[in-house]
């Protein structure tokens, strides 16, 4: 019958309002679900995942040593060209033989899109990816980082 | 006991001692003036700040927490912003219409403040025709809306302003028809007159269903009248970019975008009136003590306590659904609005003639 | 007030055809279109008389782009295309280029991929509904949609050390191990989506509101999706079969326990339940395997430079858009000589026109949202 269904249409329409009513006034009322998160107020307490792929960063030891021999893999692999390698030649003290070691490890965080593809190159583990994200500078510049340190060498029976 | 007829009859005798009647008069008018646009402000300030709590608060968010205590201020530097910019007229607007259009939207909405009484004897206007009044005023409120579309030269503006223009002038209908069986029961079409009536309680709980149904539908009525989400055509921010507004900044936007807040703090502050017995207190037929009790609260409180429910009301609305389309939107109007609030009528008309209410 | 235009002079008079059309530009800059979509639509008063998709807004022409670089490289540039389904698009890659090497990928590493793909399903699919609902003008999903969203984020944080673009998966398996806390966070996510998961029904599936505004509407038939190219969800939402996890399964899929989704509506309300029934599936892939990932290496043995044997390779997967194909062909360098993808998105954006026309504009949003479109995807 026809008026039977159009007061049957106008039930359950308001009841499917009434559903979707209920629900936003529970959220309304319950306010230990919001999930906002304050960023610049938690930064003491945040935790970001130890794997998180800020930037790349070069450990170095007490010794200042890093693992680095300046092989270039990172370079080659790295798609963007955000890694330059100069390397230099050392001679060593006792036997005289001339070994290659890095100069300048060069890394242009402005081309990096953190693939991870340089770390997972490096046949040495001198590399990896620091959780970090705050990058932001005035200065576009600064974001072309050196990552060897200064005086710094390749730490012993690294090859 | 302090309250707003008391300071109004005060201000009037003071008046009235210091300077002639007349002078006295043309004052009242000026402090009424500027009470009314100092209420928009203050209205626009909280219910902005309202609104983006409660959409916080069930989008499971905080909202605005920066500026001032709890946030609460953010609604004022959001103005100073809105003051600073730039209002650009388009190339191509018509100049007049397009900047004259914010001002029609907000003029509407001052004149619908006259009959609202919004404490115990505390009313700019009490006129004898209060309910033609509302319902006359408020049909002009599309004028601005079309006004704006039109003369933006903008395609999209055009569309919003016309889907306003045929949403307004018939939902106008059937909000018409809700108020009307208010207006049956009560026997007078005087705002006064229907708050008084409702002295032994309130319409809603005194009318029967019909009154619960009228409420309803007026409730949707005004939510579409005031092109609030769901009814939200006029804007439909994913469909139109921003509708009739698109192309209006700094303060011109700022004043439609008041307007639509005046809107619905008037609208529901007129269904707080009729179905909810605007500032008279809960009273419950004969229970005297209970009664009593309730006057302790001042009627402002009341009448501010309604609305505000009303306008939550809306609100939640808004948070919640998704937005109709223009086609569903008339037939939701013409096919079911309209024909259940005429038998509506009908069923009240009945109970007002029986007397079948309490 | 209008200026004397080009466009206005030849507008046809009163009574010509095409008299008192309005066409308007929907996009590059528009909420609805999630991107820089630009659709040039010849409106009627409301009524849609044809819609023209323009395209090329954020072509980076990724196809060249990976031709220059070595078949380790090319796979992080194909989490750009659809970043929804980042991890899917890296499969794909990772696939193709294994067919050419032979490489026997280890057991855990296909399981973790599997894994991975579904997660990245159930993220994208959550993105959807969300934005889709906010098309139709309803705000509030897409924050209740994003929450859940945010614990797989989390995960793939974890493990893949990103949240959009993980890059994660290497020709012979994935990049590292899982992370120890995986298992945990799955778990943790699995309860909470099913707790959650009537809301989805309550807030927007139930609404009559919604299911007027998508019921009836965008409707394409099956022969129709046929001849479009459709693929995913909007094919399977005519009754299409097309899940090339069925079709020609890939990876494990041919030994799990998992449905197609199929729905015979072919509207816009079919599409919409097929992404939420997909959903469902994707957890139960996920339930099946969280607890059976076999221990092994994660990463089959490869040469440090690949060279894939002259010849031609294709490999397609089921992305959470629809089927996306990646054609290589190899001259036996280190680069691949040409590559091509088939991307969903375009497919199923061509049948847009013909879904809409005779519509509302409010239709257009609504058939657009539930095509899913990632505009990167469509242009590359």
């Amino acid at each position: 019958m026809f008026i039977k269904d159009y007061i049957k249409d106008i039930a359950s329409a308001l009841k499917s309002l009434a559903t979707g009513m209920k629900m936003t006034g529970y959220y309304f009322t319950h306010h230990k679900e919001i999930i906002t998160e304050q960023y610049p107020d938690n930064r003491d307490t945040l935790v970001l995942a130890e794997r998180f792929k800020g930037e790349v960063v070069m450990p170095h030891d007490d010794n200042n040593e890093h693992a680095c021999t300046g092989c270039t893999s990172c370079e080659l692999a790295c798609p963007n060209g955000s890694i330059k390698i100069i390397t230099k030649f050392d001679v060593d003290a006792e036997t005289g033989k001339r070994k290659k070691a890095i100069d300048t490890w060069i890394y242009h965080l402005d081309l990096c899109t953190m693939c991870g593809l340089c770390v997972e190159a490096c046949p040495t583990n001198a590399i990896k990816m620091a959780p970090t994200f705050e990058h932001s500078v005035f200065d576009r510049n600064k974001l072309v980082k050196k990552l060897n340190e200064d005086g710094s060498k390749v730490r012993a029976g690294v090859e | 006991m302090w309250s707003f007829s008391e300071i109004a009859k005060n201000i009037d005798l003071w008046l009235n001692g210091l300077v002639g009647s007349t002078w006295a008069l043309v004052l009242e008018m000026v402090i009424a003036g500027v009470a009314v646009i100092g209420l928009f402000a203050a209205l626009g300030l909280v219910l902005v700040i309202m609104e983006r709590k409660v959409a916080a608060w069930i989008q499971i968010r905080l909202g605005p927490n920066r500026v001032g205590p709890k946030g609460m201020f953010q609604s004022m530097a959001d103005t100073v912003k809105l003051l600073v910019k730039e209002g650009m007229t388009p190339d191509g607007a018509d100049r007049l219409l397009f900047n004259v259009a914010p001002f029609i939207a907000m003029i509407v909405a001052m004149l619908l403040m006259a009959p609202i009484a919004f404490a115990k004897d505390f009313q700019l206007w009490d006129m004898n025709i209060g309910v033609l009044y509302i319902t006359a005023v408020s049909s002009l409120s599309v004028i601005g809306i079309l006004m704006a579309g039109w003369a933006s030269n903008n395609k999209y503006s055009l569309l919003g302003a016309m889907r306003s223009g045929a949403q307004i002038v018939s939902y106008e209908l059937s909000g018409g028809l809700a108020i009307l069986a208010v207006v049956v029961l009560t026997g007078s079409i005087s705002l006064t007159d229907i708050i008084k009536a409702q002295e032994n309680g309130w319409w809603i709980f005194k009318g029967h269903i019909p009154v619960i149904v009228a409420f309803i539908i007026y409730i949707i009525a005004v939510t579409a009248e005031t092109n609030r989400a769901p009814f939200d055509l006029a804007e439909a921010e994913s469909e139109l970019t921003a509708g009739f507004h698109t192309e209006y900044s700094g303060m011109k936007f700022a004043l439609f975008f008041l307007a639509e807040y005046i809107n619905v703090f008037i609208v529901c502050a007129i269904g707080a009136t009729l179905f909810f017995g605007g500032w008279m207190p809960l009273h419950i037929g004969n229970w005297h003590a209970f009664n009593h009790i309730m006057d302790y609260i001042p009627s402002s409180v009341w009448f501010f306590g309604k609305t505000f429910f009303l306008i939550f009301l809306i609100m939640w609305f808004r948070w919640t659904f998704p937005r109709l389309r223009i086609d569903q939107l008339l037939n939701l109007e013409w096919k079911y609005l309209l024909p259940i609030s005429m038998i509506n009528l009908l069923l009240v008309t009945l109970i007002a003639i029986l007397g079948w209410h309490f | 007030m209008y200026r004397e235009t080009e466009i206005i002079k030849d507008a046809p008079q009163f009574g010509e055809p095409g008299f008192g059309d309005l066409v308007i530009n929907v996009g590059p800059q528009h909420p609805a279109t999630h991107g820089v979509l630009h659709l040039i639509i010849t409106l009627n008063g409301e009524t849609i008389k044809d819609i023209k998709p323009n395209l090329g807004y954020i072509h980076r022409s990724i196809e060249k782009m990976c031709e220059s670089l070595t078949y380790r490289q090319f796979i992080y540039v194909t989490s750009r295309m659809d970043y929804l389904s980042a991890h899917i698009n890296n499969h794909a890659c990772a696939l193709v280029v294994e067919k050419g090497l032979q490489v026997e990928v280890p057991e855990r590493a296909q399981v973790i991929r599997v894994l991975f793909d579904e997660l990245t399903r159930i993220a994208s699919h959550e993105l959807w509904w969300g934005a889709m609902a906010m098309d139709l003008g309803a705000f509030t999903p897409f924050f209740h949609s994003f929450r859940e969203r945010e614990t797989i984020n989390v995960i793939m944080e974890e493990t893949c050390g990103a949240r959009l673009t993980m890059n994660y998966y290497v020709p012979g398996g994935v990049m590292w191990d899982l992370h120890p806390d995986f298992q945990k966070r799955v778990k943790e996510f699995l309860a909470l989506y099913k707790k959650k998961i009537h809301e989805y029904d309550e807030l927007v599936t139930g609404n009559i509101i919604f299911q007027n505004r998508m019921k009836g509407i965008g409707y394409i038939s099956a022969e129709d999706v046929i001849s479009y190219g459709c693929t995913g969800p909007v094919a399977r939402g005519s009754g299409v079969h097309s899940d090339v996890r069925k079709v020609s399964p890939y990876s494990i899929y041919n030994k799990l326990d998992f449905d197609e989704v199929l729905e015979t509506g072919g509207d816009s309300f079919a599409r919409y339940v097929v992404r939420i029934k997909e959903m469902h599936q994707s957890i139960k892939i996920i339930e099946q395997l969280i607890d059976n990932i076999p221990e092994g290496d994660f990463q089959a043995k490869t040469k440090a430079v690949l060279k894939l044997p002259k010849g031609e390779y294709y490999q397609s997967v089921e992305t959470a858009r629809g089927e996306l194909g990646v054609y290589i062909v190899s001259e036996g360098g280190t680069t691949p000589y040409r590559i091509k993808f088939r991307s969903p998105g375009f497919s199923n954006l061509s049948a847009l026109n013909h879904m809409i026309k005779g519509g509302k504009i409010g239709d257009l949003i609504a058939a657009m949202g539930t095509l899913d479109l990632v505009i990167p995807d469509i242009d590359r």
